[in-house]
């Protein structure tokens, strides 16, 4: 009966089960999509910082640039001496070639004590500390103009005029990014997301070696690869493997690193994993109180510092994308609660009636709550359905977004665009890195929404029925009307 | 056996009070036809109240058998509704969306029967008041006359001990009324059961052993 009853209401009335369960799977079906889209931002948010961070990382230590001092080496453009006998004379030209190693432009070192007080923080589980040097070799050639200068004529013509201007010469400036990461094979850190293409990666032994891990895209367009050797600050390092990273350009033992940048015992990041991610705020808190001058960032900030179209995908997705779903859920949940109270009240002689030849309340209001019920179930599917066809469009369209991250705070990142020599300084280094959007659909979304609207369904059944329960089964004597 | 003492109704409206009956006494004894006559206002439809368990009185005590109507919760006044008590309406209040077959199970749903019986009980109800062969139309698919042989196999199909019958020809044209008085006098001499029929119509009237007046509340017994 209680079927029968409720299949003949939803199907008489068409238009009032079609209204509520259209309103309730367009709100499902946005509330899939938003998710699934928020889900797959996320994602992508997640795979840029990872490549950066490296898995696992809750909190990154670092320390803010002091604004770069005249004739500070360390945070302004490599300096580069040449002295007489740098030179070598050959052909009437003067060829020149350096190499230097210093810290990262753009950070800042600090003494690799500071590992052990985080690790003595409690909630840490692991840290690992790094050191971002950049490597900038130059080369070139000069004229030898001696004789010319000294004797005070001027040259037979105009000067050959170099991209640099100066006349006759040819240089070469190259910078990589290097970083020196603990080798032990640490449970945090920049190469613990990084996917081996070649070779292999650091083990302990290699702790003081001369031994270089590089990003695959660098070696590519180094033309490099696993066997060859790579001058590092004036050293020659035997590549042993090419990684995935995304982060730096190469890695490096950190002792090396320090040894060859002459930053003994100095450190540029520390990564931090926490016991549990209900740790961090605490972990963050208790690193800032030990380390009054480090910059200590979790993901979240990490991820605020993640720029471009992705973050305000980001922002439109959590923000308009949640707001909207909200909306529309409830306008959906009140519509079919509206709908409810009108069809109860337009049914008054109906549940009357059936009062009045002994069915009971709970029996009327199980059958008001089960139509209502039913017509969200209806929605949810429909939702469903709705929400997985715009979920397959997203992930056809396959939008593109850009993401950049900026290391201003961190170090490690910035790597991807070695030749930033002398460039706009500390800011320039940037990554702009092209991520295609993948929404994923996980059955939680999918029950969480169907669930939904079966909550809509409840709240509207309820209402209905708490107003059919009030109905006076003497409402079935009204006369004719 | 209806027993009716001081039973006085009135209702609370904002600003003044309604009382539809004042102090009536009563007693009916089982298997009698009774017919309630009197002007619109007068009181006949909140006395068939009383009596079918539909609302309990202001002041006084209506005993049907050995249940106290006046007292008895909610839950209890249903399951007499469901069992001893039939209700035929004016406006044959059947469902519109259930066929005449379904209209008349929703009467053995509070009994709780197996499908099986409900359904055979339900068809040999219909076929009691002639409708054997309308089992599956829709009330709008039937005459004024039929829907109203639904609403009293309706009322029959739980074989209660009462059956109230509030103007049940009012909406129905002259020919019509005399089937559906004749149908119900024939079950009432047929099954032995308590009839009261409220009517403006004094042809029906006059079929009845007893014939009550209600006007303005007060109950006086015409001979
Ligand atoms: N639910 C109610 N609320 C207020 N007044 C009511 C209600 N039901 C009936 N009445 C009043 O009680 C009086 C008797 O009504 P009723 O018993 O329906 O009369 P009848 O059936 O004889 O026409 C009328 O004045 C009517 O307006
Ligand atoms: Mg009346």
């Amino acid at each position: 009966m209680f079927g029968t009853y409720l299949l003949r209401e939803l199907t008489h009335r068409r238009k009032q089960t079609a209204i509520i369960a259209i309103g309730m799977a367009l709100a499902i079906a946005l509330v899939i999509i938003v998710n699934s889209v928020a889900a797959g931002v996320r994602d992508a948010q997640a795979g840029v910082l990872a490549s950066v961070y490296g898995v696992g990382t809750d909190v990154t230590v670092s320390r803010a640039p002091e604004a770069p001092a005249q004739g500070d080496g360390q945070s302004g453009p490599p300096a580069f001496d040449f002295g007489a006998a740098d030179g070598q004379a050959a052909d009437g030209s003067t060829t020149l070639a350096q190499e230097r190693l210093n810290a990262a432009r753009g950070t800042a070192t600090f003494d690799a004590a500071a590992l052990d007080t985080v690790l003595g923080v409690d909630s840490v589980s692991a840290a690992t500390a790094t050191l971002a040097l950049q490597n900038t070799s130059f080369s070139g050639q000069i004229p030898t103009r001696d004789a010319a200068s000294t004797d005070g004529s001027a040259p037979a013509g105009p000067p050959a005029g170099g991209a640099d201007g100066a006349g006759g010469s040819s240089f070469n400036v190259d910078s990589f990014t290097v970083e020196g990461i603990d080798v032990a094979g640490a449970a945090v850190g920049p190469l613990t997301a990084a996917t081996l293409a070649d070779g292999r990666t650091f083990t302990a032994a290699d702790a003081g070696s001369d031994v270089v891990v590089l990003d695959s895209d660098y070696a590519t367009s180094a033309d490099l690869a696993v066997g060859g050797t790579l001058s590092i600050g004036g050293a020659d390092f035997e590549i042993i493997g090419l990684v995935a990273s995304g982060g730096s350009n190469s890695y490096i033992p950190l002792d090396v690193a320090q040894a060859l940048s002459g930053l003994d015992g100095q450190v540029s990041s520390i990564y931090v994993q926490a016991g549990s991610s209900s740790d961090v705020p605490q972990v963050q808190a208790d690193i800032e109180a030990a380390l009054p001058d480090a910059t200590v960032s979790t993901q979240a900030d990490l991820a605020a510092s993640v720029s471009g179209s992705l973050s305000t995908a980001s922002g439109l997705v959590s923000n308009l994308g949640t707001w909207l779903s909200v909306l529309v859920l409830a306008a959906a949940i009140l519509i079919a609660i509206l709908f409810t109270i009108s069809g109860v009240t337009r049914r008054t002689r109906e549940f009357g009636t059936l009062k009045a030849i002994g069915w009971s309340n709970r029996r009327i209001v199980g059958q008001v709550a089960g139509e209502s019920l039913v017509q969200g179930a209806i929605g949810g599917v429909l939702g469903v359905a709705a929400g997985l066809v715009g979920i397959l469009v997203v992930n056809l369209v396959a939008p593109t977004l850009t993401a950049s991250a900026t290391a201003q705070q961190t170090a490690g990142f910035g790597g991807q665009r070695p030749g930033g020599f002398g460039g706009a300084g500390p800011q320039a280094a940037a990554a702009t890195t092209d991520i295609t959007l993948h929404a994923p659909v996980t059955a939680a979304v999918i029950l969480i929404a169907v669930g939904l609207a079966i909550l809509g369904g409840i709240l509207a059944g309820a209402v209905g029925g708490w107003r059919a329960a009030r109905l006076r089964p003497a409402e079935a004597l009204r006369s004719a009307a | 056996m209806y027993e009716l003492k001081n039973v006085t109704k009135r209702y609370e409206q904002s600003r003044r009070t309604i009382t539809a009956l004042d102090d009536v006494t009563l007693s009916i004894p089982d298997g009698q036809l009774v017919a309630i006559q009197g002007p619109t206002g007068g009181g006949k439809s909140t006395l068939l109240q009383m009596l079918g368990a539909l609302e309990r009185p202001t002041k006084g005590s209506v005993t049907l058998g050995t249940a106290e109507l006046a007292t008895l919760p909610d839950s209890a006044l249903a399951g007499i509704r469901a069992r001893e008590v039939g209700f035929v309406f004016q406006g044959f209040n059947l469902i519109p969306t259930l066929t005449a077959q379904e209209n008349v199970e929703t009467a053995l749903e509070p009994l709780r029967l197996p499908s099986a019986q409900r359904r055979s009980r339900a068809a040999a109800a219909l076929a009691s008041v002639g409708l054997g062969d309308r089992a599956s139309h829709r009330p709008a698919e039937l005459s004024g006359g039929q829907q109203q042989r639904v609403a009293i196999a309706r009322a029959l199909v739980k074989e209660p001990d009462v059956l109230l019958a509030d103007e049940p020809t009012g909406s129905l044209d002259e020919e019509t009324r005399d089937e559906i008085m004749d149908l119900l006098e024939g079950i009432w001499r047929d099954r032995g059961l308590t009839l009261i029929v409220v009517t403006h119509d004094s042809a029906v009237a006059k079929r009845a052993q007893r014939r009550l007046h209600i006007k303005q509340g007060r109950l006086t017994e015409k001979k």
